[in-house]
């Protein structure tokens, strides 16, 4: 530990401490810009210039080490004549449009400038001018002459981005903040750099020329999207929510957001926000009371039950919904006597139903796994799943992690990969199996998986190798991994390399609530915590057997599901769909006859449980949009309405507490299996990779449109290696014919040898692509 | 033009033969003798850089740091890699000293590298050469060949256990990369921008791994220093300014060029070994180390001595020996202006009050020079200056005031007639 | 992009530094593509670096295009405007000067008939003033595309130079 004064105050720091570190932890304000605590230090901009005694010019507090000893002042006449320098400099070259600049009343320099600057300028040359640059459509960077050459930005995307997207070109005044030319700033986290800019120079595209920062009220909440669970600020003026910015939490979002979390609030905005209910009769839509509605869908139910009983009835959930939508959904099915309920649209593989044991989630919390030396992802598409935990796996990567990879495609982390092991979907369970049979050797263990057919290649070696060397390690599995026809077999390997390495294993949960629903049980063999219950259908089956009245919460399934195709079509011929939903979507339109408008959440109390099995609550941030209700709501008075007991709940609260106490969330979750039979023979044929893509994962980032204007978004086309597309004969650079079940499609082919031989990569949940069948599935490629 | 009195560096050397750079002609010189005798005698690492200690021998670059120590700062024992760098980025307007040692005797820099390396237990180094002077770039690196093919780099290196490379990197056009860390930066492939100190380079240098940076003219005084010894380089200055030096004389002077002469030689006898003034006009001022050295005037100048101590005395420094001469034709605020504008071009851009300080500098030096002075423009000057100097990661900040200040102080009358009466006070002539 | 003798040139800088330090090399290889593009360039626009190349070079040597775009900017030998054929730079800083300097770039713009900084209209000739080249005491100099210096160029130094390019 090393003494130190700051104005007078002593305290003692530890070694490798800054001026500024110090200056933070007994509360004095040092002012700086390019500073921050999350970036490298660059000491470029001098704003924090600060005495130090025996040194004979002012140090900057960011950069300078503390010396045992040391005394600062921050105060002194010659730290404030050197501040006051800086500040002067700062503003020669500002250009004095506060009144129009979106950063007006929450710039860092008009801040900085009333308590540092002067009221008039001794600068009377003539202002430099840059022209604006074209960064995509998320950040505008129009008025350059703003920056101050701070370059944060540069360093976001460069350490905590990985990849420098942007760069501070020419040198001396002329250098200017720029993208690549010609390309626009495509990062999954670019946001950030909006929140990072100390002045108007990167503002939000979406956001610009709206409203004044003075004008909005801030009100915390909780991203609704991928299972890390980031806290927002979601900020609201006249009812409606104008922006989002990220609420600091260390432990889950440190101080960043995703793209997807900031800008998807224009879809809460979306023209197709469902405002009333409707009905279609006589092949049309009608607008209708809720009182109507709701009598036309327990009209609805009583029918189809009556005529066909309870089991043709099918509940298809949301891992978007909140924790509060699920459980009613769950208690509402069941007291009906529905048991064919399930959140999991997307899964294909619900063999180890049977054998779980308990509520599956991360397996460690965020911390534990980025903590962890050694780090083994299983079929993820990171970035584009997790686009903020991956750049958390990054850093991981940064203070010493290794991180292997077992993956469908060798997609770019933007970081460095110790060990991958890229193979078709038809061999991801033999991979697996091969680090499992690498660790047995090196372990000299035993383990009642038949491995004696599995041939360990080197990077399995290589991978076996860092899981058993390190200290600590975990194996997550991702959305491709959970959407595989043989995930079951995938975690259970998972789990016998964990039981022989000590890795904590688990799943990146795909989305907001999937760890919710888990706990709750909107599934069709565990009830909330697990409770024992009636076994019904599971998503795959009331699609396989198509049911007579689906009823839907916050899903559309041509997009949610595995099988697009053959979800439509089992909805086409069902003799009722009801669709409790905030849109009202092409497809809903198409197969629904009841649409009930329910809130997003940002217009409903409730919580989210996050990938590691955090709940967290949140409240409404505006009301709900024309007669939209809370989705809980209308779960309620549907079991008010159905006759059923137990739907008495005042508020969104009361349902929490009434689900929690059902079990304790801590001692909810396993991700042990039971028995699960493990094939890990490879077999052949052509397959698709059919990944939902970064802004087609939910309805609200679906109708975000300066998300569906970038480059994330941009038709899918079909991938596959180049001596795939020989042996097939198909040019690449054309349109190329592809086939599943009755689906056909054209579309552009590519060439891209990074995929496995035999694979197909084409994104699924996409209006273009909802005609074709499962999302791994077989598939056949033609030139057409 | 060089003329070399009392030669170290270019001990014995014909500057007008084609192939003197040739390894052949080093050899004849006696060139690799020093290196020869350290790995057969196998001379400790630490005697090594005693006599370079011994010899008094400053860094050439312009701060006048003593080699000897900067050597004995590099963690011998670390396990990893380390460099030696060579600074030879020269482009101080008038510094042309290092360009000559390329062409003329590139190996006396290759060896005294190599022993550098073997000093400081490195494995690799790089000479980084200014891009302006790709000629010599080449040239030098045909240099490194013949000294591969010889035997005197590469892997063990005259049949020892000691084994070195050197490689040459080129820049291409930025005065700041003469700063050691924008240097380390720039060979690093990127932007030549000065990193903050510390870390400094013996703990953090290229690659985040220490490293020892010395001007070129240092390197190259290293085998004379070993091979004849170090008392024999210090008798060749003055105490505390041990050895010869370079001094590139610039500007009114009959013969500019380069002259290897003692440390402590009065400025008068240089003056006339470069040919006295041209057209025998007057001497008016002289910038003694560089131009971001304080300019002094004529009669100043002539009672100094060319060494460390004695053209600090007067109020400027030695730098990096580059001894500009301005006879009474030259109008120092047009002379100023020049330089501001290059302080201008040349400031990397990083550092608030020199991507700023600079340009406002030079608008309104440029302003005052057009004619369109106003009054407290000086006093603006040097305000602005003071919020500039010592307020900034490097010295670039610095080097733009220094001028500023000393033509301000020393030639103030000149400004102040140009600002009231808007037109200069002297007929400006450039030659 | 570039020819297979410019890329074995670029892989004999990228063999100076250590494995994981390719892009140490950015500046030897704009370098080089800024060369065969003087050579093979018919017009100003083609004989500048531009940004298909440099992303060439910033891909080749695994290092993001803005990174490598930042070094082209920065150095101000890399033509990142339409240049003429021969892009003659004189050393107009104090010291030169003091011996001609600037009255050497103003012989040449008369006599080319262009100012400071444009490019005849027959896309020959591109004038600039540089910075300090490190060769003062040859005063005045200039360079020659770069590469080569020129000592010493008095008025009929410079009319010989000029009819030796012609």
């Amino acid at each position: 530990m090393l003494e130190i004064e700051i104005d007078g105050k002593k305290l003692t720091v530890p070694q490798g401490s800054t001026v500024m570190d110090a200056a933070h932890s007994v509360g004095t304000y040092i002012p700086h810009f390019c500073y921050h605590k999350k970036l490298s230090i660059a000491a470029n901009c001098r704003m924090c210039l600060v005495e130090v005694e025996k040194a004979p010019k002012p140090l900057p507090a960011c950069a300078t080490p503390v010396t045992d000893g040391m005394k600062v002042h921050t105060h002194s006449d010659m730290a404030k004549k050197a501040q006051a320098g800086v500040m002067e400099f700062l503003l020669i070259n500002h250009p004095l449009d506060c009144p129009i600049c979106d950063q007006g009343g929450e710039c860092q320099l008009q801040d900085l400038a009333v308590g540092y600057g002067n009221s008039s300028s001794r600068y009377q040359e003539e202002k430099r001018s840059v022209v604006g640059k074209d960064m995509g459509p998320l950040v505008s960077a129009e008025e350059m002459s703003r920056c101050i050459h701070c370059t944060r930005c540069v360093r976001f995307t460069e350490e905590i981005g990985g990849f420098q997207e942007i760069g501070m070109a020419n040198r001396s005044e002329f250098s200017e903040i720029m993208p690549y030319l010609g390309k626009t700033v495509n990062s999954e986290i670019s946001g950030n750099v909006i929140d990072l800019c100390p002045v108007g120079a990167l503002t939000s595209k979406p956001f610009r020329y709206s409203t004044r920062a003075w004008e909005l009220s801030r009100r915390k909440s909780v991203s609704p999207h991928d299972g890390l669970g980031s806290n927002l600020v979601v900020q609201v003026k006249s009812n409606e929510v104008m922006r989002v910015l990220p609420l600091e939490n260390e432990a889950i979002n440190e101080c960043w957001i995703a793209d997807r979390d900031r800008f998807s609030y224009e879809g809460l905005n979306s023209a197709e926000r469902l405002q009333k209910p409707m009905i279609k009769f006589d092949g049309k839509w009608h607008e209708t009371d809720w009182e109507t509605a709701l009598a036309y869908v327990v009209k609805g139910l009583n029918g189809v039950s009556a005529d066909h009983g309870k089991d043709a009835i099918g509940f298809l959930t949301s891992p978007h919904s909140t924790t509060e939508e699920l459980y009613l959904a769950q208690k509402l099915a069941r007291a009906f006597g529905v048991n064919n309920i399930d959140y999991r649209l997307r899964r294909s593989d619900f063999s180890a139903d049977a054998a779980q044991q308990g509520a599956q989630w991360l397996g460690s919390s965020i911390a534990e796994l980025t903590a962890a030396k050694s780090i083994l992802v299983v079929g993820s598409t990171q970035r584009k799943e997790q686009p903020l935990l991956a750049s958390h796996l990054r850093q991981a990567v940064k203070k010493g992690s290794a991180l292997n990879v077992i993956h469908v495609a060798g997609d770019t982390l933007l970081t460095a990969v110790n060990a991958k092991l890229i193979v078709s979907p038809l061999a991801l369970v033999n991979a697996l199996a091969q680090v499992l049979k690498a660790v047995v050797e090196i372990k000299s263990a035993q383990t009642a998986v038949d491995l004696a057919a599995v041939v360990v290649g080197a990077e399995a070696q290589a991978i076996a190798a860092s899981l058993t060397g390190a200290e600590s390690a975990a194996i997550v599995l991702g959305n491709v991994a959970q959407h595989h026809p043989a995930f079951a077999q995938l975690l259970k390997l998972a789990q016998e390399i964990s039981a022989l390495t000590g890795a904590r294993f688990g799943l990146l949960a795909e989305a907001a609530n999937s760890t919710g629903a888990e706990l709750v049980g909107a599934l069709p063999h565990r009830a909330a915590f697990g409770a024992a219950a009636t076994a019904g259908l599971n998503a795959a089956a009331m699609i396989a057997a198509p049911r007579k009245a689906y009823f839907l919460l916050n899903t559309e399934v041509e997009f949610d599901s595995y099988n697009p195709q053959a979800a439509v079509a089992a909805m086409k011929q069902a003799a009722t769909v009801i669709a409790l939903t905030a849109y009202k979507g092409a497809g809903l339109l198409d197969y629904a006859d009841v649409l009930l408008p329910i809130a997003p959440f940002s217009e409903t109390a409730g919580s989210f449980v996050n990938m590691e099995g955090k709940l967290q609550s949140f409240n409404g941030v505006v009301r709900p949009l024309g007669e939209t209700r809370p989705a809980w709501k209308v779960l309620r008075v549907l079991g008010n309405m159905l006759g059923l007991t137990g739907f008495e709940q005042n508020s969104a609260e009361e349902v929490r507490a009434e689900l929690l106490a059902k079990g304790s969330i801590e001692s909810a979750f396993n991700n042990a299996l039971g028995d699960v039979a493990i094939n890990a023979a490879v077999t052949t044929g052509l397959v698709r990779i059919g990944e939902v893509p970064l802004y087609q994962a939910d309805a609200i980032c679906r109708r975000a449109q300066s998300l569906q204007q970038t480059a994330d978004a941009t038709a899918p086309v079909a991938r596959a290696h180049s001596s795939l597309l020989a042996r097939l004969n198909v040019a690449a650079g054309k349109e190329g014919l592809l086939r599943q079940g009755s689906g056909e499609l054209k579309v552009l082919v590519e060439a891209d040898d990074s995929l496995p031989a035999d694979t197909v990569r084409l994104a699924t949940a996409h209006p273009l692509t909802v005609g074709l069948g499962g999302m791994f599935d077989s598939i056949e490629l033609t030139q057409g | 033009m060089a003329v070399f009195v009392n030669g170290v560096i270019f001990d014995g050397i014909d500057t007008s033969a084609q192939d003197c750079w040739k390894l052949e002609a080093y050899v004849a010189r006696g060139g690799y003798q020093a290196l020869r005798r350290i790995i057969e005698s196998k001379m400790a690492q630490e005697d090594v850089i005693a006599e370079v200690k011994n010899s008094g021998l400053r860094g050439r670059g312009g701060a006048g740091f003593p080699t000897g120590l900067k050597w004995s700062f590099m963690p011998r024992s670390f396990p990893g890699d380390k460099y030696v760098v060579c600074n030879t980025d020269e482009g101080e307007p008038g510094t042309f000293k290092d360009r000559d040692i390329l062409r003329f005797n590139p190996h006396a820099l290759i060896e005294g590298m190599i022993i550098a390396g073997y000093a400081m237990g490195t494995k690799a180094g790089y000479n980084y050469i200014h891009g302006e002077i790709f000629e010599e770039y080449e040239l030098f690196e045909a240099a490194l060949d013949e000294a591969r093919q010889a035997g005197f780099l590469g892997n063990n290196i005259l049949g020892s256990d000691f084994s070195f490379d050197l490689f040459a990197h080129h820049g291409y056009g930025a005065y700041i990369c003469g700063e050691e860390t924008a240097l380390l930066e720039s060979l690093e492939g990127k932007k030549g921008q000065p990193r903050f100190k510390p870390p400094f380079p013996a703990s953090f240098g290229l690659y985040g791994k220490p490293t020892t940076i010395n001007n070129t003219e240092s390197f190259a005084s290293v085998p004379f220093i070993i091979r004849d010894g170090a008392a024999k380089f210090l008798e060749a200055g003055k105490p505390n300014n041990g050895g010869t030096k370079l001094f590139s004389v610039s500007g009114h002077v009959n013969r500019p060029g380069n002259y290897e002469i003692p440390l402590g030689t009065p400025f008068s006898v240089l003056l006339e070994m470069a040919g006295g003034m041209r057209d025998g006009k007057k001497l008016k001022a002289v910038i003694p180390g560089g131009s971001s050295a304080p300019i002094l005037p004529g009669d100043v100048m002539m009672q100094c001595t060319m060494d460390y101590d004695s053209i600090a005395k007067a109020g400027s420094m030695l730098g990096s020996g580059a001894v500009i001469v301005m006879n009474e034709d030259v109008c120092m605020v047009k002379a100023l202006e020049r330089l501001a504008y290059f302080y201008h071009e040349e400031s990397c851009g990083q550092c608030t009050p020199c991507r700023e300080g600079t340009g406002w500098l030079y608008k309104v030096i440029h302003r005052i020079a057009q004619g369109e002075g106003r009054p407290g423009d000086l006093e603006l000057l040097d305000s602005v200056g003071n919020n500039m100097a010592g307020r900034t990661i490097c010295a670039l900040a610095d080097a733009a005031v220094f001028p500023v200040r000393s033509f301000t102080k020393h030639f103030r009358n000149e400004f102040e007639y140009l600002i009231e009466h808007k037109k200069p006070l002297v007929d400006h002539k450039w030659c | 992009m570039l020819s297979a003798q410019s890329l074995a040139a670029i892989d004999r800088e990228v063999a100076k530094y250590p494995a994981d330090q390719k892009r140490s090399a950015v500046m030897g290889a704009l370098r080089i593509a800024l060369v065969e593009r003087r050579e093979a360039g018919k017009t100003p626009e083609e004989r500048c670096l531009n940004t298909e190349v440099i992303e060439f070079v910033a891909n080749y040597l695994q290092i993001p295009p803005v990174a490598a775009y930042e070094v082209a900017t920065f150095y101000n030998m890399y033509d990142m405007k339409p240049v003429g054929q021969y892009k003659i730079t004189v050393c107009t800083n104090l010291p030169c000067a003091l011996s001609g300097g600037v009255n050497a770039a103003e012989y040449i713009s008369k006599k080319l008939g262009i100012a400071i900084g444009e490019t005849s209209a027959d896309g020959k000739y591109t004038l600039l003033e540089g910075e300090c080249m490190g060769a003062c005491g040859d005063a005045p100099v200039l360079l020659v595309n770069n590469h080569k210096m020129c000592s010493f160029m008095t008025p009929e130094a410079i009319d010989k130079k000029l009819a030796e390019l012609n």
